[in-house]
């Protein structure tokens, strides 16, 4: 018998009546707040998580991103291969735009040393919690909102669910879910010295949302 | 990296462990801020009493039907990972679980593994486990990387260092870390941290985590964290491998909200950790990150004793929040790491019995005063004061069903002591003989009365019975 069986085993030897077994009641979840509510909400949320919030046009996403890559005097930006809603139509002068278009451990080096920002675009946001969810694929790889110490995330404002649980149902994830579903809640932080936050742990230091409308041309 | 080898010989040495800590001022003062630091955030995020006690019945419910189903729900786990591309493996003991570790690294030819936050890897000592077989494990949670180069162990089960302070941890990385100057800011000594273990996430191969919960009908990992350190763990590395113990599964995704709402809001007073990490396979066809492999170690390790009993199957309901640490008297004054079990605490009483045997933890069934703050804290409604008594009854060999270990707290002069208290006070002839012997004897009291008199004036009869003096007392009022 293998470990497995005798685990199972005396698991199943002990296991209560299926018969007893209630299911659990779940809470109803929130739906039908307006948009207006979500946005701030979800706003309000990530600011206190120390993100940087903007509202931005959907026409003017790409002077957004540019502008705030010049104000940092950031020299490297990396993007997703596909499914950005916009397109530089010059890149910013002093700003190398590079994407992510091959495999990681072609780019691992670069991601580590020298991109100074990477840009993902959420495909929904949580507004209870100041969330934004990231799944994997291969236009949206897992690592450019992790690796560079800043991140730079899109999120179009018809797509922000109320809270999780409401998330879950309108997004249909169950039963199959992507690679990685990634929810994202501010920069990265720890408070493991003696209870002092601190943030840049190990992820981005910064994260910086753009808020659009996607239903704008 | 050093680590020193700490095997568990928990109940031995723990009262002497408890003196040293409870005399030092210095560790007081931090574990009493710590604490207070603790509950106050906790409490913030819990304003509303009746819509706490809501969602810990839903919280309850789940977990309770999870238990209910759970042989069914690892098959049901083990197959969806499967066909997720998940390497399910199973292990019964801790050295199974090592072993497992040690030959998918033997076979990657892998020297080091970077970990992120993992108890269970802890509780089977697989640090230790792989150094003997000239592996490096590297911890990358900050707090873990912290008691790692002091060569200590964690001393709560959410924030590891909790015990050590600024000004020790400045000291540290200075001593340890080359070429780090001394510096007792939080930002430049985190910022040290991520420069150390960045090198480390881009050089290794293999990266571990734990499991927050398994998702069986998607056949799905999640974790919670705030650094970062999970996801680089479970995202650059070319293999992921993933330990939890076997209680950790649920049926449904639907099930996965209200308990990650009641853990980060329990553990360190958050409504959401800033990374929720989901895990459904390794690297797809196509894209372009994320680990060539990903393997999930399922670990009994005496979780099966406790599911056996109906009574002690609550302890699997645990979460690993750390509220009833934060919230108890006892772990306030003693800190973690008197205990000598990977988990402390109130949760740590109950569980460790189960994983290492009572003979082995009899002394910290009893450290506990009973005033039943954890399972007032408790996310889940484990019954933690009921479970202590059972517990105690049991080291007393008091029960049918003895757990492993049962009876290894009977002392034979206690034994006979309440022997003859329950004769004494169950006989009025036996008693009043008693009771006339000892308040005309008094004087005789010894002065030194073991453990009692340590800190705590010498017992002394009094001079008079309860029944004379109520007798007298009858008398004055007719």
């Amino acid at each position: 018998m293998s470990a497995r069986d005798r685990i199972l085993d005396r698991l199943r030897k002990n296991a209560p009546n299926p018969a007893q077994i209630q299911a659990p009641i779940l809470p109803e979840s929130a739906t039908g707040a307006d948009s207006a509510a979500l946005i701030a909400q979800l706003t309000i949320c990530l600011e206190a998580a120390h993100a940087d919030v903007r509202r931005v046009a959907r026409g003017g996403l790409s002077a957004a991103v540019a502008g705030f890559c010049r104000d940092r005097a950031l020299k490297t930006l990396m993007l997703p291969s596909g499914g950005l809603p916009f397109e530089f139509a010059e890149p910013p002068a002093g700003l190398s735009v590079e994407r992510f278009d091959r495999p990681f451990e072609a780019l691992k080096p670069r991601l580590f040393l020298d991109v100074e920002a990477g840009l993902t675009v959420a495909d929904c946001a949580i507004a209870d919690t100041g969330t934004l969810v990231m799944a994997s694929s291969p236009q949206q790889p897992r690592t450019l909102s992790l690796v560079p110490p800043i991140h730079l995330c899109l999120i179009d404002e018809r797509r922000i669910h109320p809270s999780l649980a409401s998330a879950m149902r309108a997004e249909a994830w169950s039963p199959s879910l992507p690679t990685n579903l990634i929810f994202v809640s501010g920069p990265s932080k720890t408070a493991d010295i003696q209870q002092t936050l601190a943030y840049g742990a190990h992820g981005p230091k910064e994260l910086i949302v753009f808020l659009f409308d996607g239903s704008e041309a | 990296m050093s680590t020193s080898p700490m095997h568990f010989v928990p109940s031995a040495g723990f009262s002497n462990r408890t003196s040293a800590i409870v005399d030092d001022p210095h560790l007081q003062k931090s574990f009493r801020g710590a604490m207070d630091f603790l509950m106050a955030k906790r409490l913030a995020q819990f304003p509303d009493v009746q819509a706490f006690e809501d969602l810990r019945s839903v919280g309850e419910r789940i977990r309770k039907y999870s238990l209910a189903k759970l042989p069914d729900l690892l098959v049901q786990l083990e197959t969806n990972l499967t066909a997720n591309g998940i390497v399910v493996h199973w292990a019964e003991t801790p050295e199974e679980a090592q072993q497992v570790v040690i030959d998918l690294m033997t076979r990657a030819q892998a020297p080091l593994i970077v970990k992120g936050k993992s108890m269970v890897s802890e509780e089977i000592e697989l640090n230790h486990a792989l150094q003997a077989k000239g592996i490096d494990a590297l911890e990358s949670d900050m707090g873990e990387y912290i008691v790692q180069l002091a060569g200590e162990r964690p001393s709560h089960i959410i924030m590891p260092a909790i015990h050590k302070t600024k000004q020790q941890i400045s000291e540290l990385f200075a001593a340890k870390i080359p070429g780090v100057d001394y510096t007792d800011s939080v930002d430049e000594l985190i910022q040290i941290g991520r420069r150390v273990l960045r090198e480390k996430f881009a050089e290794t191969k293999v990266g571990l985590s734990g499991v927050n919960v398994a998702v069986a009908e998607t056949g799905t990992i999640c974790l919670v964290e705030n650094e970062g350190n999970g996801r680089m763990c479970t995202t650059v590395p070319e293999i992921h491998i993933a330990i939890t113990g076997i209680e950790k599964v649920v049926e449904k995704l639907e099930h996965v909200p209200p308990l990650m709402t009641l853990l980060t809001r329990s553990a360190t007073g958050q409504a959401v950790t800033t990374y929720f990490n989901w895990i459904s396979g390794p690297r797809k066809p196509g894209e372009l990150d994320g680990p060539r492999e990903v393997h999930l170690i399922l670990l009994d390790n005496g979780r099966t004793q406790a599911y056996a009993n109906e009574e002690f199957r609550a302890t699997l309901q645990c979460i690993r929040c750390g509220a009833c640490m934060n919230h108890c008297p006892v772990y306030g004054r003693i800190g973690g790491l008197a205990y000598g079990t990977t988990y402390p605490g109130p949760i740590g009483k109950i569980i460790s019995p189960h994983l290492l045997g009572l003979d082995a933890t009899d002394s910290l069934v009893t450290a506990s005063t009973l005033c039943g703050a954890c399972g007032e804290v408790c996310p889940v409604r484990i019954p933690i004061p009921d479970l202590l008594i059972s517990l105690r009854t049991q080291a007393q060999g008091n029960s049918a069903a003895p757990l492993r270990g049962a009876g290894s707290g009977r002392k034979p002069m206690t034994a006979l002591a309440f022997k003859a208290w329950g004769f004494l006070y169950s006989s009025p002839l036996a008693y009043r003989v008693f009771s006339f012997l000892v308040t005309r004897l008094r004087a005789f009291a010894p002065k030194s009365q073991g453990g009692w008199t340590r800190s705590r004036a010498p017992l002394r009869p009094a001079a008079r019975t309860l029944h004379s003096r109520m007798r007298e007392i009858e008398r004055e009022r007719h």
